[in-house]
């Protein structure tokens, strides 16, 4: 657990962080979200004492971390930042292997960590371990930073805007997997992004920042439900609120199962239980249906969902 | 990896053999000199004056190096940075001065011979080294030195694991600089009676003996050849060390 409690940070005259309290409980994915100079960086940057705060609390699982040696501190907080960080006279393999290495993890152990993240991450082991990081797809040398931070097993995972400089495409790669490996291994995160979208899809609780305040901190749903302020409400933009609420949302949540597995109708396209319900409705306006079978992965029909379920998600 | 170090072997070679018999080959001087026997500079052995010049090239770069490097380290440091736009100034504005002035303003501190040599030729070499510590640290991705920090490295294992490893090549380059500059600046060293392969030119030219100043330059100048060919082929291991482990 990560508790803030009247953080500031100035710079000068100008106060960048100011006065901010924020509980992230273990295990959650904290996304700060808010535009350029809201002071979420520096808040992150707070948190392992790369930059001193002014004033105030930030406690580590009820330990100021003012207390804790800061190459310790570190060593337990995996850090991932935007233009990756990855040293460019350093394999992959190397570079994955810095906090075991730092950790004094003998050899093996940390041959058979850099491995096994290679595959979490979905590298070669055999062909990308021994490459450098020039050779690298911007892509691929971010999951090799998301490797990096993750080597060390540390608690805690604080991330700068990890996807930022990432195309749309890649960048949507790079969310599923990191949904992916959260549901596996459950650190405690802090996520900086200036995307709201990025946010509501990966967030558990979202603290929405402006002017080195924290204007509201609350799960997905109840921020696009309630947003506290026109600020946040034009964060959200008004255009597709329903789309980005419907998106928080899964197949597998509103479906009518069906009793037992059926074969399903060879010309009909499917869902999966994990689509959101966004590529749902998406899918129906272009089959022009009224209700889809939903497939499991062995490919049979599990139940079906219909379309004014999917409009009844606001009540 | 044998071929790398050819080159410098045989530079090296040839400044030996010739050191050794340039005074064998006196007649080979007589056209550029008609009219004497004395066509070969005597006063001291090649060999005695090569090993000077070396020595004294030898000890003022390795101060230059320490002191610039430590300095270029200082200033880039957390608590050092106030310091970097001065010493910056200085380097570069120290370049503008001509080695033969720093030269001269030695002599009323420190005398006449190797001392004040010694100090003008690793003041005057430090300020390449300098140069180019301040841009091989200040070319290094500042997310690389943020992701090293943010990892729980140490400073000192930031500064020998990243940031030396990745300026190194361009630090070296600034040694090359120096050290080359120095063995031609080293030779003015002679007027102020230091002993150096400069003797022969000097003597030569207020003697009016052309073989003499011949015979200084060529060593001189095949010292400094071999020189930079050896910085050459460190370089190019550095080069394959640092991208092909």
């Amino acid at each position: 657990m990560i508790e803030l409690k009247g953080v500031t940070r100035r710079f000068g005259e100008t106060v960048a962080v100011d006065g901010i309290d924020l509980t992230i409980e273990t295990g959650e994915v904290c996304v700060l979200v808010g535009s350029s100079g809201c002071g979420k960086s520096t808040t992150l940057r707070m948190i392992n004492r790369l930059l001193p705060r002014s004033s105030g609390d930030i406690l580590v699982d009820g330990e100021d971390v003012n207390d804790i040696d800061p190459q310790a501190l570190r060593l337990n907080m995996g850090y991932v930042i935007q233009s990756t960080g990855l040293f460019p006279h350093w394999t992959v393999a190397r570079n994955i292997g810095l906090v075991p290495d730092l950790l004094k993890w003998p050899a093996r152990r940390r041959e058979q960590r850099v491995n096994e993240l290679l595959t979490l991450l979905g590298l070669d082991p055999q062909t990308d371990a021994a490459r450098f990081p020039h050779q690298l797809s911007g892509g691929q040398a971010q999951r090799v930073g998301v490797a990096r931070a993750l080597a060390g097993d540390p608690n805690i995972l604080l991330m700068d805007e990890p996807f930022g400089a990432l195309d749309a495409i890649t960048r949507e790669l790079l969310q599923q997997e990191m949904l992916r490996i959260q549901k596996q291994l459950n650190k405690t995160t802090v996520f900086v992004t200036h995307d709201i979208d990025e946010a509501l899809r990966l967030a558990t609780r979202i603290a929405v920042m402006d002017q080195g305040r924290i204007i509201q901190h609350d799960t997905p749903e109840a921020i696009l439900r309630q947003p506290a302020s026109t600020f946040v409400e034009n964060l959200l933009g008004s255009g597709d609120r329903g789309l980005k609420l419907l998106a928080l949302r899964t197949v597998g949540e509103v479906m009518e199962r069906h009793p037992e597995p059926r074969r399903p109708a060879s010309d009909t396209t499917g869902l999966n239980e994990a689509d959101s319900l966004r590529v749902a409705l998406s899918a129906m306006v272009w089959e022009n249906a009224t209700q889809l079978p939903v497939l499991s992965k062995a490919g049979c029909e599990v139940g079906i969902v219909k379309r004014e379920q999917l409009l009844q998600v606001r009540p | 990896m044998m071929r790398v170090w050819l080159t410098p072997v045989i530079w090296f070679a040839l400044l030996g053999v010739l050191a050794a018999f340039l005074p064998a080959m006196g007649s080979l001087f007589s056209w550029v000199q008609p009219g004497t026997d004395d066509l070969v500079y005597s006063r001291d052995s090649f060999y005695l004056l090569l090993q000077s010049h070396a020595w004294l090239v030898l000890v003022s770069a390795t101060i230059g190096t320490l002191v610039a490097v430590s300095a270029g380290i200082f200033v880039t440091r957390p608590w050092g940075r106030d310091f970097l736009p001065l010493v910056s100034q200085i380097a570069s504005i120290g370049q503008t001065v001509p080695p033969v002035a720093v030269l001269a303003l030695a002599v009323p501190a420190l005398g006449f011979g190797e001392k004040p040599t010694l100090l003008a030729l690793a003041l005057y070499g430090l300020l390449p080294i300098l140069r180019n510590t301040l841009a091989g640290m200040d070319g290094i991705n500042p997310g690389v030195l943020e992701a090293a920090r943010g990892m729980g490295m140490s400073p000192a294992g930031v500064l020998f694991k990243v940031e030396f490893p990745l300026a190194g090549r361009v630090i070296l380059a600034g040694i090359r600089t120096s050290v080359t500059i120095n063995i031609a600046t080293a030779a003015i060293g002679s007027t102020i009676g230091a002993r150096t392969l400069g003797d022969p030119v000097i003597a030569g030219l207020v003697n009016g003996n052309t073989a003499y100043v011949l015979q200084g330059a060529i060593l001189i100048g095949l010292l400094a050849l071999a020189t930079d060919s050896l910085f050459e082929a460190v370089e190019r291991l550095w080069a394959r060390r640092s991208l092909a482990v």
